[in-house]
C-alpha cells in the first residue's frame, strides 16, 4: 500500500513535471512546413524575394509559460534561392554570403517577452557573415493543435530588417537596397 | 574553291570555323575575365553576360559542326616531325576538342542550373536540361574557369607549334590552315 501510495505520487509528479516543461518541438523541414523568406528592394522600384532551402531547428514552447520559450536554428547558407543562377551564384560568392568561409548562419534566442495573447518579442544572437549581432524582433504563434496523422504541432511566424553592412556584407547594391527583410514561417512538430 | 579538305591542306569550311572559333574563344576569354569583375552599378554589367552567353551558344554550335566535318571528312598528311611531335599534335588536338566542349558545356550549365533557357542575341533560346544538381552554379563556374585558362594555355602551346613548323621547318603548316591548296 505504501509502495503503491509512493508510485502514485512518483507518478504525479512526474505527469507535473511534464505539464510545467515547455514542449519540445522540432522544426518541418522534413515535410517543408516551414519557410526562411529573405525579401530586398531591387533599386528601389521593385521587390527581390528568395529563400533559404536547407536549414533546420528545434523550440520549446508552452502556451502557458511563453516566457520560457527557447529557439534554434541553423541555415545552410549555401542554400539561398532566389531562382535566378547567375544571381545566386553572386549571392553565395565573396561579394555577399561567402558560404565557402561561412557555411552556416544561426539564430539562439536568448528570452521571449509575451506581449499579449499569441504574441510577443523574441531576442537572441543571430550569427551572419561570421558577425554575431543580438537582435529582437516580434512573433506571433499562428496556431497549435494535433495534426491528421498522430502528431502535434505548432506554428509560428516572425519577420525582421537587416542592416546588410552591420554583417559586414557591404556591396553597393544601391541606396534603396542596404537592407533585408527576413521572414520566418516555421511549424513544429512536438517531440 | 576547295571547300573540303585535302591530302595536302584544310578546304575553307574547315579554315573558316577554325578561325571563327579561335577569334570567338580568345573574345569570350577577355569578355568573361572583363564582366566578372563588373559591379552592379557599371552599365554594362547586364549586357556583357549576355553577350557573353550569346556568343557562347554560337560557339558551341559552331563546335559542332566542326566535330561533324571532322568526322566526314579527310584529314591533311601529317607533316614530318618526330615521332613524339606527331603524337603530341595528335593529342593536343583531342584535348583542344574536349576542352572546348567542356568549358561551353559547363557554361551552359551555369545559366542553367535553375532550370531557365539561356536566351541568344534575344532572337531563340536554348532550354535548360531536364535535371539540375545541388550548387551546379558554383561548381560549373569553377570547372568553367579552370578550363577557360586551360584552353588559353593549350591554345597558346598549339600556336607556337604551328608557328615553329612555319618559321624553322618552313615545312608551311601555317599555311594549310590559311589558304587551301
Amino acid at each position: 500500500m505504501k509502495k503503491q501510495l509512493l508510485t502514485l505520487t512518483l507518478g504525479a509528479a512526474t505527469l507535473l513535471s511534464s505539464l510545467t516543461h515547455a514542449a519540445d518541438y522540432k522544426i518541418d523541414t522534413e515535410g517543408n512546413h516551414a519557410f526562411i523568406n529573405f525579401k530586398i528592394q531591387h533599386l528601389g522600384y521593385s521587390w527581390l524575394t528568395g529563400r533559404f532551402n536547407d536549414f533546420d531547428g528545434t523550440f520549446s514552447y508552452d502556451k502557458d509559460k511563453p516566457e520560457a520559450s527557447t529557439i534554434n536554428v541553423t541555415i545552410n547558407t549555401a542554400s539561398i534561392d532566389s531562382n535566378h543562377a547567375e544571381r545566386d551564384k553572386h549571392l553565395k560568392g565573396d561579394e555577399f554570403l561567402d558560404v565557402s568561409q561561412f557555411p552556416t548562419s544561426h539564430f539562439v534566442s536568448t528570452k521571449y517577452e509575451s506581449t499579449g495573447e499569441d504574441k510577443g518579442i523574441l531576442t537572441g544572437k543571430f550569427t551572419l557573415h561570421g558577425v554575431t549581432k543580438t537582435i529582437s524582433f516580434p512573433i506571433t504563434r499562428i496556431g497549435e493543435g494535433n495534426d491528421p496523422w498522430g502528431g502535434y504541432r505548432a506554428g509560428f511566424e516572425g519577420k525582421t530588417t537587416l542592416k546588410l553592412t552591420d554583417y559586414g556584407i557591404d556591396y553597393n547594391l544601391g541606396p534603396a537596397s542596404t537592407h533585408v527583410e527576413l521572414e520566418l514561417l516555421i511549424e513544429g512538430i512536438r517531440q | 574553291m576547295t571547300l573540303k579538305n585535302t591530302a595536302q591542306s584544310y578546304g575553307w569550311i574547315s579554315i573558316a570555323m577554325h578561325w571563327l572559333m579561335a577569334l570567338a574563344i580568345f573574345g569570350l576569354f577577355g569578355l568573361g575575365l572583363y564582366m566578372v569583375e563588373l559591379t552592379y552599378y557599371d552599365a554594362w554589367y547586364k549586357g556583357s553576360l549576355d553577350l557573353h552567353k550569346s556568343i557562347g551558344i554560337i560557339t558551341f554550335s559552331i563546335l559542332l559542326l566542326r566535330l561533324f566535318w571532322r568526322s566526314i571528312n579527310i584529314k591533311p598528311a601529317e607533316l614530318p616531325a618526330p615521332k613524339w611531335q606527331k603524337m603530341a599534335a595528335h593529342w593536343m588536338h583531342i584535348a583542344l576538342y574536349i576542352v572546348m566542349f567542356l568549358l561551353m558545356l559547363t557554361g551552359y550549365l551555369i545559366s542553367t542550373a535553375k532550370g531557365k533557357a539561356i536566351p541568344v542575341f534575344g532572337l531563340f533560346s536554348i532550354p535548360a536540361l531536364p535535371w539540375t544538381i545541388n550548387n551546379q552554379e558554383d561548381i560549373s563556374g569553377l570547372i568553367h574557369a579552370t578550363l577557360a585558362w586551360s584552353l588559353i594555355v593549350m591554345s597558346a602551346l598549339h600556336a607556337f607549334a604551328a608557328i615553329k613548323h612555319q618559321f624553322i621547318n618552313k615545312d608551311g603548316a601555317l599555311n594549310r590552315m590559311l589558304t587551301p591548296k
